[in-house]
């Protein structure tokens, strides 16, 4: 009789955990990831369009944000992206915590590993910083911006934002202005861009250009002239509190407005203009360009809650299966 | 100049290896005898007497190495390295003697810290070891050390390596004060101007990962300046550690011109590129850092056109928790002592990039001649400094198959060709497996 129960409720158990999947570079996906996780965030949008807008998805995971640094936007909407698909969430801001009795960033992750996390999103000040976690805890990685290196998930709602407004990625022409050099930003999204097949221009001051960058497939100049055959102008943050001290990479910030900087005489009407904030107005980008009709600056951000949606469900779940299909995730 | 515990000088037979000494030009199948720690017959067939006998059946014997840059830790953080463990790892590679840098804390600027080592060295080394001495005070780069009595005191050289002597007039002095010791200076070149937060090599791979580059000019720059002030002076000198195509030119073309300098590389710099900080491993962070395919090229052309006369493993132990952190708050250094050989053999002998005899001559008598030490060699009446070596032999390296304190070398988890066998040091059986 128990032997009976015990093989009906074989089905019944949950299955077996997914092999462990990270989401570090835009190196490590594919075009196909990427075009999966654009679909699934576009379902996601349009269930956030009900009235009640909270999915079961992910009822009984745990996703822990650690922060190492400030942020507004991506912390935010990671934790309202997890809220909405039912995760449990705690937030870690390395103010407060352990962190400040100088806890090593491995001991932090070993602790927080043992509260048996599903996902751990990090941001941290330093490159390599999630793949060390990697090592040390079961979870699956969500890197929310490491240094200079990688921020795939703004790449991600990047490429979200463009196809939502113009349709397509394919022969897209994107201008990235300022400072490539310190932007991890930049990074993430030259790789996204040349993956899905479009043009990547950027644009900046010789010693914010890394030497060697046109590897990673796009053009570079220091001809700000070059934004006008663009569709989008991706406006770059002028890193103020990355410019060490004496280093010149311009020689003020006065310079850099006046030739780097983003003005509606630089810009011709209908060519979209993103930034990934917090924006410096008046330095990198003309509050006349921020605020008219074709900046895309807050689509960017309701962007970013349904991108995250859609990176923490592709983890927690083994792919693309039913993903397209907007009842599936009703049931699901 | 070099020093180690006093031991027993062995009687040993070494039978039936491949005896390979390039430099004396000896490649035969031979018996070696050596009588109480020295070599007393090469021949077919020896008398064993009441030796110990090796059988070497299938093994090479060669001149044991010599390592002109390795980092002891001592004093100062004897937790990553002692004098004891370094010199056992040495010994544990095929090294018959070590130079050890004296960038530690306190930094080796006076007779009574050199003095201390000495006396350390003689009651627990391993194989012999020499003590380099700062060029200038504590390092800081402004007044020099008392060269003299530090040579009496038994200095092996003078370096700042770490950091680079910055002022030019400083060094132009250094080169001057330092003949009268007999003893080579040797220098890390870096205009720290150019290399200032540089984690990795500037190029692709840091435009697309992100760091700091460090520009191989860094490099190059500062060693065109000190062989220009070694020519105007007419002294010797050292060229650490070098990683960058434009140093290996400057230092062909000065040698060109009769400047007595040698160049010394590293084991990761002619086995890696830049392209292995993709896997942000702390343990492939050095300073010089990886360079590109062009530069790792024109390193071993270096190497085997004899512009570059000593391979170094610029040892460098750091505590395990210092380097379990991101890549960029990892302290720069890998260890070497004990992989040198084998990661060479195995990346460059055996794809017949570098010939076996070259690896062994720049891994010995080339060490050993830039700093006037006494050349290891396979000579009746010499010595026995020598390692016996199973070039078929295949081992993965393991954190725990170290007997250096620390594990953070760039093989790890790798497999590798070409074991250490036994090494003789100074007549002693140093190592053996």
């Amino acid at each position: 009789m128990t032997a009976d129960i015990r093989v009906m409720r074989e089905d019944l158990r949950p299955p077996a955990r997914p092999p462990r999947r990270h989401f570090i570079s835009i190196k490590d996906v594919t075009r196909d990831d990427i075009e999966r996780l654009l679909a699934t965030a576009r379902t996601f949008e349009r269930s956030l369009e009900r009235e009640v807008k909270k999915l079961p998805t992910l009822k009984g995971r745990l996703v822990i944000n650690v922060f190492y640094e400030a942020s507004t936007r991506t912390s935010s909407s990671f934790e309202l992206a997890a809220k909405r698909l039912s995760a449990d969430t705690m937030s870690i801001k390395s103010s407060g915590s352990s962190v400040e009795k100088g806890e090593s960033l491995k001991d932090t992750a070993i602790t927080l590993g043992a509260y048996d996390p599903d996902v751990i999103v990090i941001r941290h000040p330093q490159i390599g910083a999630p793949n060390l976690v990697t090592r040390v805890t079961e979870a699956h990685i969500v890197n929310a911006g490491d240094g200079k290196h990688q921020h795939p998930t703004q790449a991600l709602l990047d490429l979200y934002t463009m196809r939502e407004e113009l349709g397509r990625l394919e022969g897209l022409h994107v201008a990235i202005v300022g400072d490539v050099l310190h932007s991890r930003v930049a990074r993430s999204l030259i790789q996204a861009l040349a993956l899905t097949g479009a043009h990547v221009t950027l644009v900046g001051p010789p010693a914010l250009l890394p030497r060697g960058i046109e590897a990673m497939g796009c053009e570079a100049t220091t001809d700000i002239g070059a934004i006008a055959a663009a569709d989008v102008v991706y406006v770059l943050r002028m890193q103020r509190e990355r410019m060490q001290e004496g280093a010149n990479y311009v020689p003020s910030l006065r310079e850099y407005t006046a030739r780097w900087g983003v003005t509606p005489e630089r810009v011709r009407p209908g060519q979209k203009v993103m930034h990934p904030g917090p924006m410096n107005r008046g330095v990198e980008i003309d509050p006349r360009v921020a605020d008219h009709a074709d900046a895309l600056i807050e689509t960017q951000v309701r962007a970013g809650l349904v991108t995250r949606m859609a990176v923490l469900y592709d983890l927690l779940t083994t792919g693309p299966v039913g993903v397209k299909n907007e009842t599936a995730l009703e049931v699901a | 100049m070099l020093f180690a515990r006093a031991g027993s000088k062995e009687n040993i037979v070494v039978r039936g290896a491949r005896v390979l000494d390039p430099v004396q030009g000896v490649d035969a199948v031979l018996d070696v005898r050596i009588d109480d720690g020295v070599i007393a017959a090469l021949g077919s067939g020896l008398d064993t007497n009441s030796h110990r006998v090796i059988d070497a059946d299938g093994l090479l014997l060669a001149p044991a190495f010599v390592d002109p840059h390795v980092h002891l830790r001592t004093p100062g953080r004897e937790d990553e390295e002692t004098i004891a463990s370094g010199t056992a790892a040495g010994a544990a590679g095929g090294y018959c003697a070590i130079l050890a840098m004296p960038n530690t804390d306190p930094v080796v600027d006076s007779a009574a810290t050199l003095g201390a080592l000495v006396d350390t060295a003689r009651a627990e080394a391993e194989i012999a070891v020499g003590f380099l001495a700062a060029i200038t005070k504590g390092h800081g780069g402004s007044e020099l050390t008392e060269m003299g009595e530090l040579a009496e005191a038994g200095a092996a050289g003078f370096t700042d390596d770490g950091v680079p002597v910055t002022s030019a007039g400083l060094m132009r002095r250094a080169l001057q004060y330092g003949s009268l010791t007999g003893r080579r200076l040797a220098l890390h070149c870096e205009e720290t101007t150019l290399s200032r937060s540089g984690q990795m090599h500037e190029g692709e791979v840091s435009a697309e990962l992100g760091f700091t580059g460090y520009p191989s000019v860094a490099e190059s720059l500062m060693v065109e300046r000190d062989l220009a002030l070694a020519a105007y002076e007419r002294q010797p000198l050292h060229l650490l550690h070098l990683s960058a195509w434009e140093s290996v030119q400057a230092l062909r073309r000065a040698r060109g011109e009769g400047v007595q300098a040698t160049g010394e590389v590293t084991p990761h710099h002619l086995c890696l590129t830049d392209e292995a900080v993709r896997s942000l491993d702390p343990n492939v962070k050095m300073n010089p850092p990886l360079r590109s395919a062009s530069d790792r090229t024109a390193l071993i052309e270096g190497l085997k056109d004899g512009t570059i006369t000593a391979i170094a493993t610029d040892h460098a132990p750091h505590a395990r928790h210092e380097k379990d952190v991101p890549f960029e708050a990892a302290p720069f250094g890998v260890t070497g002592l004990e992989t040198a050989f084998a990661a060479l053999y195995t990346r460059l002998v055996e794809p017949g990039v570098v010939p076996l005899e070259t690896l062994l001559e720049r891994m010995s008598a080339g060490p050993a001649r830039a700093y006037g030490l006494d050349e290891p060699k396979i000579s009746v009446g010499a010595a026995a400094n020598l390692v016996l070596l199973d070039l078929n032999g295949t081992y993965r390296v393991t954190a725990e198959s170290f007997r250096s304190r620390s594990v953070n070398s760039w093989l790890l988890g790798q497999t590798v060709k070409a074991k250490v066998r036994a090494t003789i040091a100074a007549g002693r059986l140093a190592f053996s497996s």
